[in-house]
């Protein structure tokens, strides 16, 4: 049996950030991959932010291969073919250091996956992980589905993703459920750079983001993107499962009818569909992130439940949840302590970074959400249909109008309706 | 696009192992939604009326795993795919 200081499980941003930041420290570290090399089984969005990654590898944008610097983030509110959006720009975000870029999770995997190689770190790919090796008690490696397939390590990095099956197996995780995981379906489309830069009002080597909420998917609790790669579109629908489980609806249904809003159809337009992608988010948000670590075992990145969905953060939240697990994997090892209590290190300090402050933060939206559908409901129809009033020219007096689109409100959820609803998304965002 | 022709744009490398497997076929008799049949995805799930039962195309599977979560009944036994097999993207 070959052995490791640290094992790290899945080869995507959390487990290669984990790789990279062990094997700085001198670790001798394996990273065991189910797919043919590091990116060839993952998919996200996908908005790759800047600060964790240059962190892993510092002026990693000069290298890599991403798409578009995000200069513009356009947030959306969908009723039928009516759309209310906001979108802030700033044009500075399109040089060093940048805030985010779009990206390829096959190409840039990949990439990070080479830039670990580089630091000694052995990547082992075309092989699953089926569970913790265990010595007694104490975790010591993991065991692949190979013949003869057992490594030894002194810690054990679970970066799997959102299905966390060693996570489950080791007790630390419980199963997912239907309320806590969204599918997406996406799409890559082809289109000429010239195009998007027109349609997005963009110059080149500059890229847009669009989310949209309500309509988009049905009111069920999700959220639709539009991203501009280089010379194509990321577009796809991430809903929760149980939801259009009972609301009858299938992922690739919800993603056809979002591309046929005409504003998204002429976005679009004469694009060439290039790979339509399937992948689970895990949005359970703080109440389902599972137990961090045991003895000789940390659990990072969608494993974890790393993901804000109200702010469509995930990648940046693997990083660092990664980075930090590798640094406390490699000072247990060198103190000769991968105990529980060594490893509760890294939950401590995920507890002082963004990671978990973020998710705490909004530990009660999701449920504020699910048990109030008209939130994503009957809101985006009421915002649209004041749009629509405040912008209709038709003779109405100003004063009328704008008692018209009180009315709008008070008539659909009551005075009382009204100060509820505040009420509860204050106290479920204070 | 019509579904199928989209999932022959993804790449596969499909192993003659079936990684899904219907825990107990006679739960499906009873279960009422089929949830399988239109959440996956890729519809790898089919309700075949001559055999009154799941019929699983396992070769168009693009791992996501929302079949096993969403099965009402905990009625779906979905793995991983053997390493190197299954879905290979070409993007992400």
């Amino acid at each position: 049996m070959e052995n490791f200081d640290v094992i790290v499980v899945g080869g995507g941003p959390a487990g290669l950030s984990a790789a990279i930041s062990a094997a700085r420290a001198g670790m001798k570290v394996c990273v065991v991959e189910r797919g043919d090399y590091p990116g060839t089984k993952n998919v996200m969005g996908g908005v790759l932010y800047t600060q964790p990654t240059n962190e892993v590898v510092p002026d990693f944008w000069k290298d890599a291969p991403l798409e578009r610097p995000v200069i513009e983030q356009r947030y959306g509110i969908m009723s039928k073919d009516e759309l209310f959006t906001a979108a802030y720009r700033d044009p500075a975000w399109g040089q060093p250091p940048y805030n985010a870029h779009t990206v390829l999770r096959v190409k840039f995997d990949r990439w990070l996956a080479e830039e670990a190689e580089k630091l000694g770190v052995m990547i082992v790919p075309e092989t699953v992980v089926d569970d913790l090796l265990y010595h007694g008690d104490d975790v010591v490696g993991v065991r692949t589905t190979r013949p003869d397939g057992d490594l030894g390590a002194k810690v054990v990095i679970l970066a799997e993703g959102a299905n966390n099956f060693v996570a489950v197996k080791a007790g630390l995780a419980k199963p997912l459920h239907p309320d806590s995981v969204a599918v997406v379906a996406k799409e890559i489309i082809a289109l000429p750079a010239e195009k998007i830069e027109d349609r997005f009002c963009l110059e080149p080597h500059e890229g847009a983001t669009i989310e949209l909420f309500g309509d988009s998917t049905d009111g069920i609790l999700g959220t639709s993107f539009i991203y501009t790669n280089k010379d194509s579109i990321s577009i796809g629908v991430g809903a929760m499962v149980g939801a259009m489980g009972r609301k009858g609806w299938s992922p690739n249904d919800l993603l056809e009818n979002l591309k046929a809003k005409p504003y998204i159809k002429r976005l679009l337009q004469g694009g060439e569909i290039k790979e339509y992608l399937a992948h689970l988010i895990p949005e359970g948000g703080y109440n389902s992130v599972p137990k961090l670590y045991r003895q000789g075992v940390m659990v990072v990145g969608d494993a974890a439940m790393f993901v804000n969905g109200l702010t469509r953060e995930g990648s940046n939240l693997a990083t660092t949840s990664g980075l930090i697990a590798g640094k406390v994997a490699a000072e247990a090892i060198q103190s000769g302590d991968t105990s529980a209590q060594a490893m509760s290190v890294y939950e401590t300090r995920l507890r002082d970074s963004f990671v978990i402050k973020d998710l705490y933060k909004f530990r009660n939206l999701i449920g504020l959400l699910e048990n109030n559908p008209h939130l994503l409901g009957e809101y985006p129809e009421m915002l649209n249909q004041a749009a629509r009033m405040y912008f209709t020219i038709d003779g109405t007096p100003k004063t009328e109008v704008f008692k018209n689109i009180m009315g709008v409100f008070t008539k659909r959820r009551g005075k009382s309706g009204l100060v509820k609803d505040m009420f509860k998304a204050w106290r479920a965002l204070k | 696009m019509k579904l199928d022709d989209k999932l022959y744009l993804v790449r596969f490398n499909t192993d003659t192992l079936n990684h899904i497997k219907i825990k107990n076929p006679d739960l499906c008799l009873k279960c009422k939604d089929k949830v399988c049949t239109f959440i996956c995805p890729a519809h790898v799930y089919d309700w075949d009326e001559e055999e009154n039962r799941i019929a699983v195309g396992y070769e168009g599977c693009l791992e996501c795993g929302t079949c096993r979560v969403a099965c009402t009944d905990d009625n779906i036994l979905w793995e991983y795919p053997r390493g190197g097999f299954g879905v290979s993207w070409k993007n992400g």
